[in-house]
């Protein structure tokens, strides 16, 4: 490994091209601090948002008007506001009004932290576009199957559990896909409220070693290779889901 | 309850009326089925007697009338849609298996969540079943993976896994192709032998009359006529019957 | 073995409009609004610990606020007539007959697709000089014009791709009757198929544009004097009372719903007004 380091280091002597993150020890732990961060963040919110669209989709088929509203309102809400502006109302706004609890060092802090809001703001943002997305696929699943689990007993939510939703979730994998890679890319919006995650660090990095260039590349492939294995393991799963005999 | 499955009709339908909207499809229907009958109700396209069967197991509601399933009022806002669902089957005609599980999954599906039942217990009578209808080998085959009429042999065993007492026949063989009808037939004859009580819309006017121990001639959401098949086929009364019986024979 | 059989396994998909509020009218959003905005002011204003209302305070600053939301709209009509400039003529690329020249347009566009609209913000930002040295004249590059570069990339690629899927989704029997006809591909292109995909593509291209407005409070992160900077800078100049936070944003939130949302629901309406002609 050192060799590889001092090569790195080699190269920032002789042309210039300046990529602390690989040579420096320092900085190497930062970024992959900041990667992992991006990781689990987007792992939590894709978590969150997946069944926030699951129950979003089946209240939807609720039959209290107010309820559909609700939801329908939520939805709306979500859509059509900047996500950042989301952000910062979750943890400015709610989030000071929030008591405060005694932390480690005796003194007190908020609840909540940055990444917890950055978590639950970005699961919500998502969320609402999950549940018009379940919603489009559970429409697809023909009332005829419906019928026949009905007519076997089944009670409407363990429909919606063994029948509804598996076949819903393989009709609108391709549309999900979409919608969770934005969500990979929304996570960046954590920097606004200095949560550690990848561009936050990179941020740093280039702070101290006035790198920009080199650490903007580096930044659009990090999240061109995340983006990359996220469409790669869906469309895994994509495949695996598919229900043999049927195109 | 004082229902007795010696004396009392299992099934006992009367005087129903059913619309939808401004459509009247139900117009007065009256009929009782005993233990062990196999009853046939045929009729032209329209007439009612999908929606006849469908309100048995309550997929449609009924606007008057009553329908006593074993004496269990399925015309009540209060029903226990399970238990009159534990009594009754049904087979519809575009199969409708739950296309992301195996044959064998589908059988065992209901009994393991609805009934609570063992695994291993329903995987047993799951096989057994598939057995029962020649599709030994097939457990792990997908719907998409059989043709129509296996794929119907497996809900005829889906159904019959949840242990009815009564099995409804949504016209189950109008969507096969035709190599494949016989199989079905075959399959719905021998239960009908072994005793189940069976109530079929049907088309196979050849099979009704072999199978039937009453037939029902359904038009305009009225029953026109009915009897056992030797004489409703021979010297059925009512126009409409003889009509009916001299286009599709 | 597999048999084909005529079981409807599942309905084709359609993209469920947003079911709207068909019955949203003004006074709703202005109690949406109402409660947003002057819900947690009135809390805090029996609280009585401060001298003057939020409400009051919040007032105070809306004109400037609104005119900080006038500039976002600034930056989001500048981004979108460069990125739709941009991303058409690259769209195209993608379905030229020329391989190299599809495979490169196809990779720029995948390239800005996948990368977060912050980042290429920040790369506009730090990688552009602050001024322009053509033939010796000094052409200044302010925040706000790099910001607008900056946005243009992903709606770039964006349009890129929804010029690619409209020209795809046309049947091919277009091309074919077009070429018996002794049309050349441009003409093809032209008269014949680029006119029939405006109907298509309007709708997605519109719903860019909303997420672009959306997308330029990003620019406040950047120092840009857009509408979520001033609001920080009042924040910030009331001294950092926590009673004024939820209304400030509240409002920020209800300028862009108000804005956003007939977007929203004109795009729904244009997508159904399609749907029923084809």
């Amino acid at each position: 490994m050192d060799f590889i380091f001092e090569w790195f280091r080699t190269l920032y002597s002789e042309t210039g091209v300046n990529l602390p993150f690989i040579y420096d020890e320092y900085d190497r732990k930062r970024m992959a601090e900041g990667l992992l961060t991006t990781i689990w963040l987007s792992l939590i919110c894709l978590f969150f948002s997946v069944i926030i669209g699951v129950i979003g989709a089946w209240l939807q088929g609720s039959s209290l008007k107010w309820t559909r509203r609700i939801v329908n309102g939520y939805i709306q809400l979500f859509r059509n506001t900047p996500p950042l502006v989301q952000l910062y109302f979750f943890y400015f706004a709610i989030g000071t009004l929030l008591p405060r609890v005694e932390n480690d060092w005796g003194g007190t802090s908020p609840m909540l932290g940055s990444f917890a809001w950055a978590a639950i703001s970005l699961s919500f943002f998502a969320g609402a576009f999950n549940v018009e997305i379940f919603r489009s696929g559970i429409e697809a699943v023909p009332k005829s199957t419906v019928e026949a689990a009905e007519a076997l007993g089944f009670s409407r939510l363990q429909i919606y559990r063994d029948i509804t939703l598996p076949l819903a979730f393989r009709v609108v994998i391709p549309a999900m896909n979409n919608n969770l890679v934005n969500l990979v890319k929304t996570t960046t919006l954590a920097y606004a409220i200095a949560v550690p995650e990848m561009l936050y660090e990179a941020n740093q990095i280039w702070s101290d070693n006035v790198n920009v260039t080199e650490m903007m590349i580096f930044l659009l492939l990090a999240y061109f290779v995340l983006v990359g294995v996220l469409v790669a393991g869906m469309n895994k799963w994509e495949r695996a889901m598919k229900i043999p005999g049927f195109g | 309850m004082t229902w007795s499955a010696t004396s009392d009709p299992m099934v006992s339908i009367k005087n129903v009326y059913k619309s939808f909207g401004s459509l009247d499809v139900l117009n007065g229907v009256t009929l009782d089925v005993m233990k062990g009958d196999v009853i046939c109700i045929i009729g032209p396209s329209g007439s009612g007697k999908s929606t006849l069967i469908r309100c048995i197991n309550a997929l449609n509601d009924i606007q008057s009338g009553s329908i006593l399933v074993e004496g269990l009022e399925v015309n009540d806002p209060n029903l226990d849609k399970l238990e009159l669902r534990k009594k009754v089957g049904m087979v519809f005609q575009q199969y409708n298996l739950f296309p992301h599980k195996t044959a064998l999954q589908n059988i065992m599906m209901a009994p393991v969540r609805v009934l609570k039942q063992n695994k291993k217990t329903s995987e047993a009578a799951a096989l057994e079943l598939l057995k029962k209808v020649r599709l030994e080998g097939k457990e792990n085959a997908y719907p998409g993976e059989l043709s129509g009429g296996q794929q119907q042999r497996v809900a005829i065993a889906r159904s019959l896994a949840m242990q009815p007492d009564v099995i409804l026949f949504d016209e189950v063989t109008a969507a096969l192709d035709p190599e494949t009808v016989g199989e079905v037939l075959q399959t719905i004859k021998e239960l009908a032998e072994d005793g189940m009580t069976c109530i079929l819309v049907t088309h196979e006017m050849a099979f009704a009359r072999e199978v039937a121990d009453h037939i029902y001639f359904t038009d305009r959401g009225i029953i026109v006529e009915h009897g056992p098949p030797e004489t409703f086929f021979k010297d059925a009364k009512d126009p409409r019957t003889r009509e009916f019986l001299s286009q599709i024979l | 073995m597999s048999y084909k059989t005529d079981l409807p396994v599942m309905l084709p998909v359609k993209p469920r409009a947003l079911e709207p509020f068909k019955s949203l009218k003004k006074r709703h959003i202005l109690l949406i609004a109402f409660l947003t905005i002057v819900g947690p002011s009135l809390v805090f204003a029996q609280t009585g610990e401060f001298e003057k209302s939020p409400l009051a305070i919040l007032l105070d600053w809306t004109p400037l606020l609104l005119s900080g939301f006038l500039f976002n709209l600034v930056i989001s009509f500048g981004a979108m007539a460069l990125g739709t400039l941009v991303g058409g003529l690259l769209g195209l690329g993608q379905v030229s007959l020329f391989a190299p020249t599809r495979a490169s347009s196809w990779l720029v566009t995948q390239f800005f697709r996948n990368a977060p609209w912050l980042v290429l913000l920040f790369f506009a930002m730090f990688l552009l000089p602050f001024e322009l040295n053509i033939f010796g004249f000094k052409l200044p590059l302010p925040d706000w014009f790099k910001a607008i570069l900056g946005l243009s990339l992903p709606v770039m690629a964006n349009v890129s791709e929804i010029v690619r899927g409209a020209v795809r989704s046309l049947p091919s029997g277009q091309w074919e009757a077009a070429e018996s006809l002794a049309y050349t591909r441009r003409q093809t292109l032209w008269l014949i198929i680029l006119p029939q995909c405006v109907k298509r593509m309007l709708p997605p291209w519109m719903n860019l544009y909303s997420i672009l407005t959306m997308a330029t409070v990003l620019a406040s992160i950047v120092g840009v004097s857009e509408v979520m900077t001033l609001t920080g800078r009042a924040l910030a100049a009331e001294g950092g009372r926590t009673d004024l936070l939820a209304p400030f944003y509240g409002l920020v939130l209800v300028l862009f719903f108000i804005y956003c949302y007939p977007i929203a629901r004109f795009t729904v309406w244009l997508e159904h007004k399609f749907s029923v002609i084809n």
